[in-house]
């Protein structure tokens, strides 16, 4: 137990750069999972096998395979990043590991992303797209001004668990040199082995707590959305 | 009622839209079967027919909710183009009203109406909702202005519908069984402001089994059957004179009750 509250600063900063590679890989799953998913209904049928295929390709790959071809592969062949090293935000720095982990993350996740606001598109009666296109909207202003903000409600129950599942596995960058939670506690460990017990359950807690605050906001919006 | 109907600003030659020989197939189905039909500027064409005879479909292809497979579809001159930004203009000018209303279930009844405008026609916030609220003034639903889509009776519903494709000017309005899905206490309603509309020079094209409407605002009747034209002319001739047997069987069927 000592051993983290003597170092509580560590496990500060380990779950902020948790923190970090949520933020930052959830903004861009969402993003990019989002226009995926757009695609995927959208009326230009190479785009739509595209964006099949890439959902295909990334929810069938184990996330470890994608961090080693983005962290690993992708250097070999002269894709590191570099521009990103050394850049400093807020005072943190930034270095292209935490850039790649979390392309690494972004590109896993945004497939589950696709699919859940796919199915939450599903969800809008047809009719709504077609009186929209009936009045002259084009695709884009039918998705981004009738389809995706009805979406937005039924999407948030499976968007929670997919963005619970990123928290999670933001810890597999633990195995790519970068120092968050979970290679935090892992350092620990082999430091204080008496105390393998107390640290594994702070980390525990700490996991907890975070998605904790996650499933609570979830439900926030799911009840303001409900009454709106 | 003398022969030809009664839009009283009476009928352009100015052809609106033009079908010729269209054929669609739904897989293995020919739901359209060569249909070859024209509207003019300010006509009012009712099309009835039993259920499956692709009325519906005839409807949806001319804005291009349905694609074609072979022959052609002019709309003011010009063939409907396949996708995009000239497609999506195109459906500005033509209005579409849906048996199920399909308001936009997140927006006001004045945001469902000044939507069109700003979007698609850059008029501004101001003047779109002045003239959304005359709109809606004239269809009777002026009251409800500030509530949402589910607050409202079907039949308040649907005169929204109609006032949201007319804030688009358009040039031609596509009404499928707009009173279908409507109790019956509320069809006269909706009714009153369609006749209202073929009498101010509205070029419309209505699907409907409510003949009453066809007798008293169409200028032409159009019978199909089995995804064909089988019969149109006047609803004076029509009604009281239908020469198909496909024609007479289906008439002595609805108008018997
Ligand atoms: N999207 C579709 N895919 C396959 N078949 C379809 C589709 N839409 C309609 N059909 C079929 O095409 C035929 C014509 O349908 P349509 O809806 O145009 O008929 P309708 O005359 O409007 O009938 P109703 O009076 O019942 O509305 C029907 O047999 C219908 O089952
Ligand atoms: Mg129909």
């Amino acid at each position: 137990m000592e051993a983290v509250f003597s170092d509580f600063g560590e496990y500060a900063k380990a779950f902020g750069l948790t923190c970090g590679l949520f933020l930052v890989a959830g903004l861009g799953s969402l993003v990019w999972g989002t226009f995926l998913a757009a695609l995927r209904v959208g009326p230009v049928a190479v785009m739509r096998k595209a964006s099949a295929a890439y959902v295909g390709v990334f929810r069938n790959t184990p996330l470890l395979v994608v961090f080693i071809f983005v962290a690993v592969a992708l250097p070999k062949i002269g894709y590191s990043f570099t521009f990103i090293e050394n850049v400093d935000v807020g005072g943190h720095h930034v270095s292209g590991y935490f850039f790649r982990a979390c392309v690494a993350l972004t590109l896993y996740t945004s497939a589950f992303v696709c699919e859940a606001v796919r199915s939450g598109i599903n969800a809008v009666p047809l009719g709504q797209a077609e009186a929209a296109r009936s009045i002259g909207l084009t695709f884009t202003q039918t998705m981004q001004e009738v389809v995706l903000p009805q979406a937005v409600r039924a999407v948030v129950p499976p968007l929670t668990s997919v963005l619970v599942a990123l928290l999670k596995n933001t810890s597999v960058a633990a195995a790519f040199g970068i120092a968050e939670a979970t290679a935090q506690m892992k350092s620990m460990n082999n430091d204080h082995a008496d105390q393998r017990i107390q640290i594994f359950l702070l980390f525990a807690v700490g996991y907890i707590v975070l998605v904790e605050v996650l499933t609570f906001s979830s439900y926030a919006l799911e009840r303001r959305w409900r009454v709106a | 009622m003398t022969a030809a109907g009664s839009s009283a600003s009476g009928t352009g030659t100015e052809v609106i839209v033009a079908l010729e020989s269209v054929d669609k197939w739904f897989g293995d189905l020919h739901v359209l079967r060569g249909i070859d039909l024209s509207v003019r500027r300010g006509e009012v064409v009712v099309v009835i027919g039993p259920s499956g005879s692709g009325k519906s479909t005839l409807c949806r292809t001319i804005n291009r909710l349905e694609t074609i497979d072979r022959g052609s579809i002019v709309l003011e001159g010009q063939p409907l183009p396949q996708e995009g930004k000239a497609l999506a203009r195109l459906r500005a000018d033509v209005g579409m009203v849906f048996q199920s209303f399909n308001l936009f279930a997140h927006k006001t009844v004045l945001e469902n109406v000044t939507l069109g405008p700003i979007k698609v026609r850059g008029t501004s916030r101001v003047e779109a909702e002045e003239r959304a609220r005359a709109l809606l003034e004239r269809v009777g639903v002026a009251e409800q202005a500030q509530k949402y889509p589910a607050q409202l009776s079907g039949g308040q519903q649907q005169r929204v519908a109609i006032a949201r494709a007319l804030a688009m000017d358009p040039a031609l309005m596509l009404f499928d069984e707009p009173t279908s899905a409507l109790d019956p206490e509320m069809i006269k309603e909706v009714l009153d402001v369609m006749v209202d509309l073929a009498r101010g020079g509205m070029t419309m094209v209505v699907v409907t089994h409510e003949m009453g409407f066809a007798r008293t605002a169409a200028d032409r009747v159009i019978f199909m059957a089995d995804g064909a034209i089988v019969e149109e002319g006047s609803p004076d001739e029509f009604f009281s004179n239908p020469r198909s047997e496909r024609a007479q069987d289906f008439l002595s069927k609805v108008l018997s009750h």
